[in-house]
């Protein structure tokens, strides 16, 4: 192995690039990402990827509802007890406001949390950002990846094949 | 009706991407502003100055300092805490409802108005915890384990209103940043030097990657989708301060969704106090366009008739209940001592909005300004007559009283006012104000259908 990461193709529309994710795919390359300014639709589907972080949010916000229910009723019920004219200590009911909160906090946090967990970030240096044109992925250009970790991958065949698919230039990406 | 064919248009022009990226970028790196920026920063820091002094005599003098005394417990702090945080609905309803809606219009005013939510949280929160009587204690609403061995309880509105507003400002600050992040990247790539580092550290390293985008793009809905259930929930436990009492004008079962209504009524009336100057001084007619104004109008005025039904429902079951104390302070809304200030509210909160049935008026930006300066002072008094018209009659004329805010209250009042304008210009000039990313997508797909 050399010191490249992989071969970067730059694209100017988002169809080009998603186009060429196809095309990659369909050639069999699996090491593959795609960078883009805003969200592509279709590209995700077309790199075979779903994310399940609405799962997170669901389990997170039942936990933080049912552990924040249960303290009020702790505190209320067994820990601290006040007798104020004979009411029932255990005033479910009126817990209801503090669990409603604590539901909706805990799956906001954990929801953002996993999902910079899952993208690994932050994550302030990635060799990408060592190649100049790719600070216009944030900006107006699309970008196809494709890393030299992949199986199949042959320095000079992907660069034949990603010149193939019509960029305005293919990048190499050093480790 | 608009022609269908203009309903895809939300810009003027036809900008492409490199286009939406200059102009937003633009507002935070042009010197164009500079100058009027910083005297404007440097009157509203004169605000904080003050704030900074009235938050001194609250800790120093106690609410004594306040004009508040028997029976009038509750002075114009709360009016300002129930006024600033009706103001914050607005943002969320924005970016969270109408992300679900997918209305395309929200995308160029979303990040705006979510700054003004965050700003407007921070200057509610204030008021209940200088408020407290003892504010240096507010921790104790924090359920934490302490060596007297007790607990906050649970069941009063005080402590369910710390979980709502803290709550509320966390999610807003957490779904305001995850929007954010790809646009920090943005300005991360296009400066040089120590910006680039400090947008750099702030933009943790966003690439745009498709699968970072598809996680990404999944939080924000579950984000907009728990926002949502704040956007109605929040003014909901604030009107319990005031309904889970048995005051002659607090226990009403209207006050929840009355509440919200008027959060989300002010809340537009205050982005559009906020859009329409700073359009114009950062030069963005561009992506916010008159028909943006008109759109957040008509929201207005939808918020308005809710508004108008909750003073209607809340006149009638005043009659209706046929408790006396009830009827005596309606008697004084309507033909009494409180009477001048309830049909001020209604001339302001009620009537003038009527004028948004007409095109014209909803196209008119001098007269949206003005109709959302009115609402805004509508709306702060319809909470003085809430708050502290209910407090002075109280059940028996013996019984009732007066308040007045002291210098003090004002000095509170105008603070916050100072710390608002103070961090929005910071917004303003470090931050993009509009969501480059979605407003990229919104062309793409435009020019994606129109080919």
């Amino acid at each position: 192995m050399n010191g490249l990461r992989g071969l970067l193709a730059e694209f100017a529309g988002a169809d080009d690039v998603l186009a060429a994710t196809r095309a990659a795919r369909r050639a069999g390359y699996v090491a593959l990402e795609v960078f883009s300014p805003y969200p592509v639709e279709g590209v995700a589907e077309a790199l075979g990827f779903r994310t399940r972080l609405a799962w997170v949010t669901f389990v997170a916000g039942l936990l933080g509802g049912a552990a924040i229910f249960l303290f009020q009723g702790w505190v209320h019920a067994i820990d601290w007890q006040l007798d104020i004219g004979g009411r029932r200590s255990f005033a479910a009911p009126a817990f209801i406001v503090p669990t409603f909160e604590i539901t909706i906090l805990a799956a906001a946090l954990a929801t953002v949390f996993a999902m910079f967990v899952k993208n690994g970030l932050p994550r302030l240096h990635h060799p990408l950002f060592a190649v100049p044109a790719f600070e216009r992925a944030s900006q107006d250009r699309f970008f196809l990846f494709i890393g030299a970790d992949d199986p199949r991958f042959a320095e000079s065949t992907v660069r034949a094949f990603l010149g193939s698919l019509a960029p305005l230039e293919v990048h190499d990406v050093s480790r | 009706m608009t022609p269908r064919v203009d309903s895809e248009r939300w810009t003027e022009g036809e900008p492409d991407l490199a286009a939406i990226n200059d102009l937003v970028v633009g507002t935070v790196q042009s010197p164009r502003t500079r100058r009027s920026w910083l005297v404007a920063i440097a009157l509203a820091g004169l605000g904080v100055l003050a704030l900074a002094l009235a938050v001194f005599g609250v800790f120093w003098w106690y609410v004594g300092i306040w004009g508040v005394d028997t029976p009038v417990y509750w002075g114009i702090a709360i009016t300002n805490f129930v006024w600033w945080v009706g103001i914050a609905h607005a943002g969320t309803l924005i970016s969270a409802i109408l992300l679900l809606a997918e209305q395309p219009w929200r995308r160029s005013i979303n990040r705006f108005a979510e700054a003004m939510t965050l700003f407007a949280i921070a200057c509610a929160g204030m008021f209940p915890l200088l408020h407290l009587g003892r504010p240096e204690f507010f921790y104790w609403l924090l359920p934490y384990p302490n060596t007297y061995g007790y607990w906050p309880q649970f069941l009063s509105p005080l402590v369910w209103d710390f979980f709502a507003v803290a709550t509320y400002g966390t999610v807003s600050l957490v779904f305001w940043y995850v929007g954010l992040v790809p646009d920090l990247a943005t300005m991360r790539d296009r400066s040089t030097g120590l910006r680039a580092r400090v947008y750099g550290v702030f933009a943790l390293g966003w690439r745009g990657s498709a699968r970072h985008w598809e996680r990404h793009q999944t939080a924000y809905l579950l984000l907009a989708g728990l926002a949502t259930t704040l956007v109605v929930s929040v003014h909901t436990i604030v009107s319990f301060d005031f309904a889970i009492a048995q005051l002659p004008g607090w226990h009403t079962t209207v006050f929840p969704p009355y509440f919200v209504a008027g959060a989300i009524f002010s809340g537009f009336a205050m982005v559009l106090t906020l859009l329409i100057p700073v359009r114009a001084w950062l030069g963005l007619r561009a992506l916010v366009t008159a028909r943006h104004l008109d759109y957040c109008a008509r929201l207005m005025l939808t918020a308005g008739l809710v508004v108008a039904y909750g003073y209607a429902a809340e006149l009638f079951f005043g009659w209706y209940s046929g408790d006396p104390h009830e009827r005596d302070l309606l008697a004084s809304h309507l033909h009494g001592r409180s009477a001048p200030l309830f049909w001020l509210i209604i001339g302001l909160n009620v009537v003038l909005p009527q004028s948004l049935w007409w095109r014209a008026a909803r196209r008119s930006t001098v007269w949206l300004f003005v109709l959302s300066l009115a609402i805004n002072l509508g709306m702060w008094l319809e909470r003085w007559l809430i708050v502290i018209s209910s407090l002075e009659h109280g059940f028996l004329p013996t019984t009732g009283g007066a308040y007045w805010p002291t210098f003090w209250d004002w000095l509170t009042l105008a603070g916050t006012l100072g710390f608002f304008v103070f961090f929005m210009l910071l917004f303003l000039r470090f931050v993009p104000a509009i969501a480059m990313s979605e407003l990229r997508e919104l062309v793409a797909e435009r020019r994606r259908r129109g080919a």
